[in-house]
């Protein structure tokens, strides 16, 4: 008995990994009649593997049986792995007796589609469904929408969850006909629609009234996969920048193709995981979500793909060198975030402190401010560090050359992967 | 250069800041009753912890820097930093000197320092919602045992009361040696753990309930399939997951 639940959870967790997403924040769902679990404080990671991801939720599949061929994933129809399929009634234990010793915020509930849509969305709704009726639990969970599924199911998931994702995976149209031809991106923004849709009149009822129920508190996600197919980084950043607006979503993920299956459609098994390229386009998703960057500044037709040795902050700040110098005690807070080397906690802090009298170098180290860059696009109440006007090549050399990239041995590596 | 003790409880240390305006002494040094003083040349004098006294200055303070900046100071106590109360002192000087909240003058070495405390002493108390592993023993009770670099117990408290309102639960800091036990009524503070539960400062195998094993080799095992080989970021690892914390971590051990 316990041999078998152990064999499943290894399988099940093992096809479960690439889904990148494991988030726990967002939720304003309390801890109710003395029951288990709160799942409005700020996401907690409970624990990283060796690989450096955060450990959160218990992110499982209901089942790996799947009718789908999707080339990039483990779980295709013709792949001749072990397949398994958990019970209702097993998940839920899993859940509470990892929840209650501390090991988890919540659960992450995927599935491959076993039957169809309808079929294989029902039974994740089951198991969202005992846990919140059955057990109290309040706890954090984030269930899979599968594309086809009703729209009551949809609705009956958003109520026990509290966050919902549907993965798009590839970033384009061809390369998801090249990949995975059981999909198409209508039937994925479809259900992308439903959820922003339900949200938002949930949102205008609650101002209305007092006792709205919840629907998917934390909101909705998608990831990306990386490298898998010939995609431009604008175009990644252009899908992007169209579920944030169009979906209202709340976070892309993006997951760098690990290399697990033989195809020839597909980046050969040796290839290196693209860890660069996936860093630079977290970071360009940082600057639309936090630094108020549109894609079309972050990347240009012309100039469609990140480069690896920079961050694309200041790659942009390189292409717009007549903005700067900024001085750093008057400039505003939106222009403040645009200078290389000062991030949203460091710029925040630079427009309060300042009240209390100008700042300096000194000052602004203090503060977090990376002056290996921030120095070439700011002037402070100190003397300049740089007098001479340099070229934006010059700027860059210098700031490679003064640090060490922790990155700098990959380079070089990766851009040859189509090549 | 006068160093003043004091019993290293909060109400002594505001009682202190009291009396170093009260006797108008300028150059202080502040340590806990118990911690090393120079003895030669210097002077030292034990300040009484007095309610009144304190409460007059936490009202001063509650008015100068809002309620959460005081709450910021007393975070920044609890790291038991050598010099912490210094910092303390020298934010509160400078409020009174200005007549206004200081906190956030980043460019004020007390307040930096003060904030930086505060900083580290945050991380701990995430580190500790994050790691603590609760062990079900033969009693049912969830049993963890930590010893955090900073005395986080306090700022925990709320957080496993919210969460683990239908379990009884038992947090113990074998560093400062006590704990917080909670009843299935409310959560209180305890300087006792039995015996038995402990084994060089960890939970007992012997205590261990029912399905606590099973739990523990799942867990094992899942941290093990959720890992991505080809992604190996041991340097990332360790940066997370320092290994002074190892060993209370199930999936470390």
């Amino acid at each position: 008995m316990h041999e078998r639940i152990r064999e499943k959870l290894n399988i099940l967790a093992d096809s479960a990994k690439y889904d990148v997403s494991c988030s726990s924040s967002g939720s304003d769902r309390k801890n109710t009649n003395k029951g288990l679990g709160d799942a409005s404080a700020s996401g907690i990671c409970h624990t990283y593997t060796e690989d450096g991801r955060c450990v959160s939720l218990l992110k499982i599949l209901l089942t790996n049986h799947c009718i789908f061929d999707c080339a990039y994933c483990v779980s295709r129809k013709s792949n001749d792995i072990k397949r398994a399929a958990f019970t209702v009634q097993e998940v839920v234990d899993l859940t509470i007796g990892f929840y209650r010793r501390n090991y988890i915020e919540g659960l992450f509930l995927s599935s491959g589609i076993f039957k169809d849509a309808d079929t294989t969305m029902e039974r994740l709704v089951r198991v969202a469904k005992k846990l919140r009726l059955e057990h109290n639990f309040n706890g954090y969970i984030h269930l899979k929408t599968i594309p086809g599924a009703s729209n009551e199911l949809m609705q009956e998931a958003g109520l026990y969850a509290d966050r919902l994702s549907v993965n798009i995976e590839l970033p384009t149209e061809r390369g998801l006909k090249l990949l995975a031809p059981d999909k198409t991106f209508s039937s994925m923004e479809k259900p992308m629609n439903f959820i922003s849709h339900t949200i938002t009149a949930l949102d205008d009822t609650r101002k209305k009234m007092l006792h709205t129920p919840k629907f998917a508190p934390a909101g909705q996600s998608t990831q990306v996969i990386v490298g898998a197919t010939d995609e431009s980084d604008l175009e990644i950043i252009l899908t992007a920048d169209k579920f944030y607006r169009g979906f209202n979503l709340k976070r892309v993920y993006y997951s760098g193709y690990v290399p697990v299956l033989s195809d020839n459609r597909l980046p050969s098994l040796n290839a290196q995981v693209p860890l660069l390229r996936e860093n630079r386009l977290y970071q360009a998703d940082w600057l639309m979500r936090f630094y108020r960057f549109g894609a079309h500044e972050i990347l240009e037709d012309h100039h469609p793909n990140l480069e690896l040795d920079i961050d694309p902050k200041f790659g942009w700040a390189l292409r717009n060198l007549h903005l700067f110098p900024l001085d750093i005690n008057k400039a505003e807070l939106e222009m403040v975030l645009r200078i290389p080397g000062i991030g949203v906690k460091s710029a925040h802090k630079i427009i309060a402190a300042r009240k209390f009298g100008r700042l300096g170098w000194e000052n602004l180290r203090k503060l977090g401010v990376s002056l290996n860059r921030a120095r070439y696009f700011i002037v402070c109440k100190d003397p300049a560090l740089e007098t001479r006007e340099y070229s934006p090549e010059t700027i860059r050399h210098m700031v490679l050359s003064g640090g060490k990239s922790k990155f700098s041995k990959l380079w070089g590596v990766q851009t040859s992967l189509f090549g | 250069m006068i160093w003043l003790i004091y019993d290293g409880s909060f109400e002594g240390l505001l009682t202190l800041v009291f009396e170093t305006f009260e006797f108008k002494w300028k150059e202080v040094r502040i340590r806990k009753k118990g911690a090393l003083v120079p003895q030669l040349f210097a002077e030292v004098r034990e300040v009484v912890t007095d309610e009144k006294k304190a409460l007059r200055v936490w009202r001063k303070l509650v008015e100068l820097l809002r309620p959460d900046g005081v709450r910021t100071l007393w975070k920044a106590w609890l790291s038991e930093m050598e010099t912490v109360e210094e910092s303390i002192l020298g934010v509160i000087n400078y409020a009174i000197a200005l007549d206004r909240n200081v906190l956030a003058d980043f460019g004020n070495l007390h307040v930096l320092n003060i904030q930086k405390t505060v900083k580290s002493v945050e991380r701990e108390k995430h580190r500790m919602e994050a790691f603590v592993r609760f062990q079900l023993t033969k009693d049912d009770i969830y049993f963890s045992v930590i010893s955090p670099d900073f005395n986080v117990l306090p700022l925990v408290l709320k957080h496993f009361e919210n969460r683990y309102a239908d379990q009884r639960w038992f947090i113990f800091d074998t560093r400062r040696n006590y704990g917080i036990y909670y009843d299935l009524e409310k959560a209180e503070f305890i300087d006792f753990v039995a015996n038995e539960l402990l084994s060089s400062n960890l939970v007992s195998p012997d205590a261990f309930g029912n399905g606590e094993c099973l739990y523990q080799t799942l867990w094992k095992d899942y941290f093990q399939s959720t890992n991505i080989t080809a992604r190996k970021n041991t340097k990332l690892h360790v940066q997370h997951v320092p290994k002074r914390y190892w060993k209370y971590l199930v999936e470390k051990s």
